[in-house]
């Protein structure tokens, strides 16, 4: 039975003089658990506002949307619930301002009743909503208008129609401010936006029906009853309910993201832990010796450091949690840019038991690697200050404790991303990181020693020596260190790919405004202006919308009674935009049958193209039929071949392809792509256009990319605030395994100096050896860094990879320039005492 | 009456094949309780081996060791700890006291860990009689070398061992230290009836004793009464 009184009293007195020592090991877990507190809080907190915020997002009850106006057969169906209704039309379009001559991608929004019911548009003044039907008025973006000097008052020409402005839109409705970014929203009355002719057959317009229903109205089983009939006519129906889901899997990545950077966190934390215990038990063997030869039992000296280690442990975790809970207050101010709600920030209890179990299930199983030892100090050590025969006996206990640590991780990751599998690949890589490091520094250990360069000079020959010398850090530094710098440089990395992936969209050659609307007769006209401002025309593309009325022998119809259907609704159900040509642009590779074929070979049959991923959704081979409604028209087609799209790239895109000679005569609109060369050229050429043809709308790609690489430079910034736990807690791991390595070297420098080295060679034979290890370390840790990001790049976010030589070597150097620095910082009190003082102290 | 320590054909040899070193070559002799021995020899000659495996530092290779009846062979490492915390006390050369302890709490530790309630005024009145009553709330590192070693002797005698290990008590003393810790040593010894075993390279001191026990190359070559003990 444990002497329980005396293991207490014993580690409460023998803690009185090891506090300050432990501090290293305590501000690793502070930091690491701060980090989870913090990141989890926010997103408790999130989900909690999603929650409460959801009906004032979505403005209604109930939602009905599509790209058509509901079809007269569905208007009974709404009638059951007995609900208020609104409703509103959305499209973008070119709006043109007399003053200062300016012309501007808009969001175009008609309003026709008592849209929202719940939540508002803000605005200024704050009651202008009431006036959109006075008509022939518009609410216009304040960012926008504060940008152009425009006030109220003000004209704006759109499409055939002229408007006053009578307000300021001060927060849009429902969403985040990104788009604002490159097409500003302009509110209208529904009879408003009629007038302005610009809603013509295939005009890409978004029609939303809101419902407020009666108090009690059970909406969901409506939903649930009537759904289908409004999917099969392509709409869809949003209710509160499925608002909150929606949203919930909408932050589902950043919340991945997030966990992931507090994961990092943790797990730097936890090396620092393991590293700042294994650094106090070396240095606590002496005592133990003594414990043990006094008669004290080996489980209960473990004890005695167990308990410290956790009860200081303890405190770290509680300082980490409260550090959490405060940074988490910023974590908002941070997000708001993309968030279309507002967060509150408040103290989320289960965060901050999570963070209390982890932090102290990390605390225990990490400093248990090092500190299971303990039970293993042989009482001869007292004798014989070399014996080490102890402690390196095969320790299965050991075993048990790697075991909990695999396990934990993977138990946290799964509750975390609720992926099993997510969780046990990510659990899995980190495992075979350790694994890579570990073996890397056993085989540099073994090539030093076998290959050790005898003729090289003393001071060199001495750094490289410690490298493989009996108690050399060489594994216990790479790992850490190399761990450290592969989890950071795999961030960076990722990173930097994001933001040159947008920056690369908009260079060179890349077209970077394009037309659309253009109606048939509209193209000689723009053509004539395009090449007056000295711009290509790249790309002149006709676009026909149709829909899909069967397949494979079946009608719609059919197929959807059919339980056998492989076909996606998403796929057939949708409103198709195709074009035709009998050439491929570039970015398509046919991947199966012929393109084009031949018409002269098939008589009138018609083989149409369609795209690998969609051909697939909707269950087709090479030689189905797929009939059309093309505007009224029927047109019975056969699958010609699959294509490889490459969706990457600014061009126009199209899932299925049309051959010339089929669709020339059905109504069709134009779109027209062009580069550019600068923004006072684009913004000159879509005045002109807009002045000459107002149904035509100019897209700005440079302004969208503007707005992209703003919000990502944004997402960036985030990234690195939440770095900083990363980095500071690594910085922690590095100074701890440094403080390690200079346990083990002290003796060994104090004596080089009792036979006479001097302060230089000392510090040359460290600096030698530190900047081997840094060398090491940080070569290993980037190599892996590089085949993450590798992985991360082309598995998840489908970037081309490439490696930024210029930022990895700047790392390698930040890294190896820190370790000597921090080693050699270590190695000055060594240098500053006297050779016998430090003897004596060494005993 | 039994002996209270008996040494039985005791042989340790470290490293194997032809690299194997044997540091003790069948050593065999019995101590009487209350009896005073030095064991005496050359560096390298099994001494220091000889009190760890004699105290339960650690386990023979070959032969017998019977601590006060205890047949040292046939514990593990937790019941020899018992064996030491009930029975034996040490004193080192290097004193080794914990650092991180004052002088009381380390005088304390053996009391404490046998379970004794009165450790703490057994701890201080073991300190006075080694003259450090003021000295009680000390750590080691403020107190100079003659002070810790007394320290040391106290702790020794704060479980009241029946057997007494010293290894080169007064080694790392000057003399006048010396002398007052050896004086120290033997007074407390007389007072607690203690068996006292001291390795040592001082012929002086190991003449202070009742008998003496020299090695050689891991063998008892002298085991003789001394002439003159304190």
């Amino acid at each position: 039975m444990n002497n329980w009184p005396f293991i207490l009293r014993t580690a409460w007195r023998d803690s009185r003089k090891n506090r300050g020592r432990l501090l290293l090991f305590m501000s690793s877990i502070i930091l690491g658990v701060a980090a989870l507190v913090a990141i989890n809080s926010f997103n408790y907190n999130l989900q909690r506002d999603i929650d409460n915020q959801a009906a004032t997002l979505l403005g209604a009850d109930l939602v009905v949307t599509g790209n058509r106006p509901l079809a007269e057969e569905l208007l009974p169906l709404l009638d059951e619930l007995g609900a208020e209704r609104a409703s509103k039309q959305d499209m973008f379009s070119m709006a043109r301002f007399p003053k200062g001559e300016i012309s501007q991608f808009v969001r175009l929004q008609g309003l026709t009743g008592n849209f929202p019911f719940y939540g508002q548009l803000k605005t200024e003044p704050a009651s202008v909503r009431q006036r959109l039907d006075e008509g022939d008025v518009a609410i216009v973006d304040n960012g926008f208008m504060g940008q152009h000097g425009l006030d109220i008052g003000d004209s704006v020409f759109i499409g055939e129609a002229r408007f006053r402005i009578i307000g300021r839109l001060l927060t849009d409705f429902g969403s985040a401010n990104v788009a604002a970014g490159f097409a500003p929203s302009v509110y209208m009355s529904g009879a408003s936006l009629a007038k302005t002719q610009l809603i013509q057959p295939g005009s890409l317009v978004n029609y939303n029906t809101y419902l407020k229903t009666p108090t009690g109205k059970d909406v969901s089983a409506w939903v649930e009853k009537h759904e289908d009939a409004f999917q099969n006519d392509s709409q869809r129906l949003e209710t509160i309910e499925g608002q909150k889901e929606n949203l919930s899997g909408a932050f589902a990545n950043l919340n991945a993201f997030l966990n992931l950077v507090a994961l990092v966190s943790l797990i730097l934390g936890c090396i620092g832990v393991a590293s700042s215990v294994l650094i106090y038990v070396k240095s606590k063997i002496p005592t133990i010796a003594v414990l043990r030869c006094l008669g004290m039992k080996g489980r209960d000296v473990f004890w005695v450091f167990l308990v410290q280690i956790l009860g200081l442990g303890a405190l770290g975790v509680l300082a980490g949690t409260v550090l959490g809970t405060v940074v988490q207050l910023a974590l908002p101010i941070l997000f708001r840019d993309f968030l279309p709600l507002d967060v509150t920030t408040q103290i989320s209890w289960t965060a901050v038991a999570e963070g209390l179990t982890i932090g102290m299930a990390v605390t225990l199983l990490f400093a248990m690697v090092p500190l299971l030892s303990v039970r293993r100090v042989s009482p001869l050590r007292i004798l014989r200050t070399g014996y080490e025969d102890d402690v390196e006996q095969r320790d299965y206990a050991r075993w048990g404790v790697y075991v909990g640590i695999f396990a934990l991780f993977l138990g946290f990751l799964w509750y975390l991303t609720g992926h099993l599998r997510d969780a046990a690949a990510f659990t899995g890589g980190l495992l075979l990181a350790f694994l890579v490091l570990f073996g890397v520094a056993r085989a540099i250990v073994w090539a030093v020693r076998r290959f050790f360069p005898t003729g090289w000079n003393f001071v060199f020959r001495q750094g490289l020596a410690n490298l493989f010398r009996p108690n050399n850090q060489t594994v216990t530094l790479l790992v850490s260190i190399g761990l450290g710098t592969a989890i950071l440089t795999t961030l960076f990395v990722v990173q930097g790919l994001l933001l040159s992936n947008v920056a690369e969209m908009d260079a060179g050659n890349q077209p970077n405004v394009i037309l659309y609307g253009i109606e048939k007769g509209q193209m000689e006209t723009l053509t004539d202006i395009t090449r007056r401002y000295d711009m290509p025309v790249i790309q002149q593309v006709p676009i026909v919308t149709m829909r899909i009325t069967g397949w494979q022998g079946k009608t719609k119809e059919e197929w959807l009674a059919d339980t056998t259907r492989q076909a996606k609704r998403w796929a057939f159900n949708r409103e198709v935009r195709t074009t035709f040509r009998d050439t491929l642009d570039g970015f398509e590779e046919v991947l199966e049958g012929t393109f084009p074929k031949p018409l002269a070979a098939h008589g009138d049959t018609v083989f149409v193209s369609l795209q690998e991923g969609y051909a697939e959704d909707m269950g087709l081979e090479i030689g189905d039929d797929l009939t059309f409604n093309i505007q009224g028209m029927p047109l019975t087609t056969y699958v010609g071949s699959i294509r490889k799209v490459d969706f990457t790239k600014m061009r126009t895109r199209f899932l299925i392809l049309f051959p010339d000679g089929v669709l020339e005569d059905a109504p069709y609109f134009q779109v027209l792509v062009t580069k550019s060369p600068s923004p006072a050229a684009t913004a000159a050429y879509r005045t002109e256009v807009v002045k000459a043809l107002p149904n035509v709308s100019v897209v700005d790609l440079s302004s969208i990319l503007d707005a992209v690489s703003d919000v990502l430079a944004k997402v960036a910034y985030i990234i690195q605030f939440m770095a900083v736990f990363s980095l500071l807690t690594g910085i922690i791991v590095l100074v701890s395994s440094l403080l390690l390595s200079k346990l083990q070297r002290i003796r060994e420098s104090v004596l080089l100096r009792t036979i006479g080295a001097s302060s230089r060679q000392l510090l040359a034979i460290a600096a030698t050896e530190y900047a081997l290890l840094g060398t090491l370390a940080a070569l290993t840790g980037i190599g892996i860094a590089l085949v993450g990001s590798w992985v991360l790049a082309t598995f998840q976010f489908n970037l081309d990879f490439y490696v930024p030589w210029g930022s990895i070597a700047a790392i390698f150097v930040l890294v190896v320039l820190l370790i000597i620095s921090i080693g050699l910082l270590n190695n000055r009190d060594v240098l500053r005492k006297r050779p016998l003082e430090v003897l004596r102290a060494e005993g | 009456m039994p002996a209270i320590l008996e040494v039985n054909d005791l042989s340790q040899t470290y490293g194997s094949g032809s690299r194997a070193l044997t540091v003790l070559d069948e050593v065999s002799f019995h101590i009487n309780p209350g009896e005073r021995v030095a064991i005496v020899g050359p560096s390298g000659s099994g001494k220091t081996t000889l009190l760890g495996l004699c105290a339960g530092l650690d386990s023979a290779g070959r032969g017998q060791v019977v601590l006060c009846g205890a047949a040292l062979n046939d514990l593990n490492e937790d019941q020899r700890a018992a064996v030491r915390n009930q029975s034996v006390g040490f004193i080192f050369q290097n004193f080794q006291l914990i650092p991180t302890l004052t002088a009381l709490e380390n005088v304390m530790i053996p009391a404490e860990l046998k379970g004794q309630r009165d450790a703490r005024p057994r701890a201080s009145a073991l300190l006075e009689k080694v003259g450090l009553a003021d000295r009680m709330h000390h750590y080691p590192s403020q107190l100079s070398g003659g002070e810790q070693q007394r320290v040391a002797l106290a702790r020794a005698f704060s479980n009241q061992p029946t057997i007494l290990f010293a290894d080169e008590p007064t080694g790392n003393l000057d003399d006048a230290t010396g002398q007052m810790v050896e004086q120290m040593l033997f007074n407390l010894n007389a007072e607690m009836g203690t068996t006292l075993v001291i390795v040592t390279h001082d012929m002086e001191l190991a003449e202070r004793t009742q008998r003496i026990i020299q090695l050689k190359g891991g063998q008892v070559v002298v085991d003789r009464p001394t002439t003159n003990p304190a």
